[in-house]
């Protein structure tokens, strides 16, 4: 595998909502717009690649049977990086992800990555698959979040086209788990065909 | 695949491995705290500003306090704002636990002849589309408030036999909503607001 | 506050899966069989009820005399996974017929987002530590009996002639959304 497939797989082949479907609860619990679930991609992506990162630098150092609290310490110190750095320069968007910044932490695709990839490969194919996945989760999010305000609220990016209500229940509890079932149904059949 | 030996998983080792990997990340948490101390106040005051500015007709000095809420186990916060010394009126930063999503604060501005100049949300989880109409950006529901004094304007929703039009579809937040601005009121009242 | 309300908000007005969306991999995961449901909701209930205890006492006696909420997430994330680590020992040694009902159950809960967010959501409502416990408690029921409905729901979707496209997880995601709906209902309750 080269490393550009290495990069690519995270948004079609594997993609970690999709396809692997790691890391749900942020996936349905934030996607209301496409901002929201762009914003929480980018913090995830960027937990995960300094994860992937620090995990396959320090890899040979660390005894086989404290490496997962070891992990466990490092992916929280970069969430708590986040947490701290959004709510100085991001405070609106901090407040509309509220509970799932800090969640981020027992994302298991974040802990899935660092355990089954980064642990076991070379530092720049680390890199790239931390960056690739992340990229990949962030896809999933804001193809969620625009399709559910899109059909929701009649807007795209907070940009209205349909002035009005739209249909409520996509912006809603159940409108999560039924546009993400379909959207799963739809990447089945593309991923077939290709 | 690294071929590389990796450390035993003897006691002492990984005692060593995990006490290093918490202290560096202790410290570079230490490290970012501190740098991002002072930008998170300065967001938090600027939020805070803003929302004064929206209740409160234009000041030039600020005094606060702090005064336990009537029915309810927190405390509210008091801006009175003055222009050229006479007061110009006073922003109380309340908060309702009968929000759909639990809790929100909100701040409202009365003025001296115990009018509401306006409220602004500060922070909520209400649902989109429908409860968050009580933000200001997202509807004009908010508006029905300003201007209003409460001794005869009931702060209810119709329903419950008050004189506030509730949100189609979101009673509790319009509800929740009315709650946080009675508290904000009674609390001034008793506060000696009212001249 | 009122438990009742407590209670009734977290188990169907709030509820953890359908509405807060906590909890959702285990959700997925062990839904197939009404057996395994049971087992895993009794495993988070016990870890979620003593999670929250723990991480309560730390909050309110450590990290808010000390100003250190900004550890919050990390302590509690490290406190929650030696605590699993713990509770799979000792049960392992006091009890073994609850060991065998819940121990395959007992690893997954580290990253069980529904543990951590219930810790996280007990400190943003200041609850008292009874307060806390009864939402912890209240919170697991309704992730077991949203675990419990649903699973029951896909026992029965096996049986049935689904589009070809929408099999397996597609409609269990439809047929969740459909059971959010219903829950939806009880917005009203409080």
């Amino acid at each position: 595998m080269n490393q550009w497939q290495n990069f690519t797989k995270g948004f079609i082949k594997d993609n970690p909502v999709f396809v692997l479907m790691l890391g749900l609860c942020p996936v349905l619990g934030v996607t209301t717009s496409a901002i929201n679930g762009l914003g929480m991609g980018l913090a995830t992506t960027f937990v995960l690649l300094m994860s992937n990162t620090v995990v396959t630098l320090i890899k040979s150092l660390i005894p086989v049977k404290v490496r997962i609290p070891s992990f466990i310490v490092i992916i929280a110190s970069f969430v708590t990086i986040v947490e701290l750095v959004m709510q100085a320069f991001l405070p609106t968007l901090f407040e509309q992800l509220g509970l799932f910044i800090p969640l981020i932490v027992v994302n298991c695709l974040v802990l899935g990555r660092a355990e089954a990839f980064a642990s076991k490969n070379d530092f720049i194919s680390s890199v790239i698959d931390g960056l690739g996945m992340g990229l990949g989760f962030t896809f999933a999010l804001t193809l969620l979040g625009a399709v559910r305000e899109i059909l929701g609220s009649g807007a795209i990016f907070g940009w209205e086209f349909v002035t009005g209500d739209g249909m409520l229940v996509f912006v809603l509890a159940p409108g999560a788990f039924i546009g993400l079932g379909y959207l799963i149904a739809i990447m089945n059949k593309f991923n077939k065909a290709s | 695949m690294s071929k590389q030996k990796k450390p035993e998983s003897t006691f002492p080792n990984m005692v060593i491995a995990l006490l290093l990997v918490t202290m560096i990340a202790g410290l570079a948490l230490g490290g970012v705290y501190v740098v991002t101390k002072e930008p998170i106040a300065a967001a938090k005051r600027a939020k805070l500003e803003n929302a004064l500015g929206k209740v409160l007709p234009e000041f030039d000095t600020l005094k606060n306090k702090k005064v336990p809420a009537v029915n309810g186990n927190d405390s509210l916060a008091f801006y009175t704002g003055y222009r050229n010394g006479s007061e110009v009126g006073t922003a109380v930063k309340t908060y309702t636990e009968k929000g759909y999503d639990g809790r929100f604060d909100i701040m409202v501005g009365f003025t001296p002849d115990n009018r509401i100049e306006n409220t602004a949300v500060l922070n909520h989880t209400e649902t989109p589309g429908l409860g968050d109409k009580i933000e200001k950006s997202k509807s004009d529901w908010s508006k029905q408030f300003n201007g209003k004094n409460p001794e005869q304007f009931q702060l209810k929703v119709k329903k419950d036999g008050g004189d506030v039009d509730a949100i189609t579809a979101a009673t509790i937040s319009s509800r929740a909503f009315c709650d946080a601005t009675k508290r904000a009121y009674e609390t001034y009242e008793k506060e000696g607001g009212v001249k | 506050m009122d438990y009742i309300i407590i209670i009734i908000t977290a188990i169907f007005v709030n509820n953890i899966v359908l509405a807060q969306f906590l909890g959702i991999c285990p959700f997925l995961g062990v839904s197939g069989k009404v057996s395994t449901s049971v087992g895993m909701s009794g495993a988070v209930m016990f870890v979620m009820t003593i999670a929250t205890i723990v991480t309560w006492l730390i909050q309110n006696y450590i990290l808010i005399p000390f100003s250190l909420e900004f550890l919050q997430t990390i302590t509690f994330i490290l406190i929650i996974a030696s605590l699993v680590q713990m509770v799979e020992i000792i049960l392992k040694k006091v009890s073994p017929p609850l060991y065998q009902a819940l121990g395959i159950y007992l690893p997954l809960m580290t990253t069980n987002c529904a543990i951590l967010g219930v810790a996280i959501l007990t400190m943003q409502s200041n609850y008292n530590l009874m307060e806390g416990v009864v939402f912890a408690i209240a919170n697991a029921i309704g992730f077991g009996l949203a675990l419990l409905l649903f699973s029951s729901i896909r026992e029965h979707l096996d049986l049935l002639d689904v589009p070809k496209g929408m099999r397996g997880v597609p409609i269990a995601f439809v047929a969740a959304g459909i059971l959010a709906l219903a829950f939806m209902g009880f917005a009203g309750l409080v």
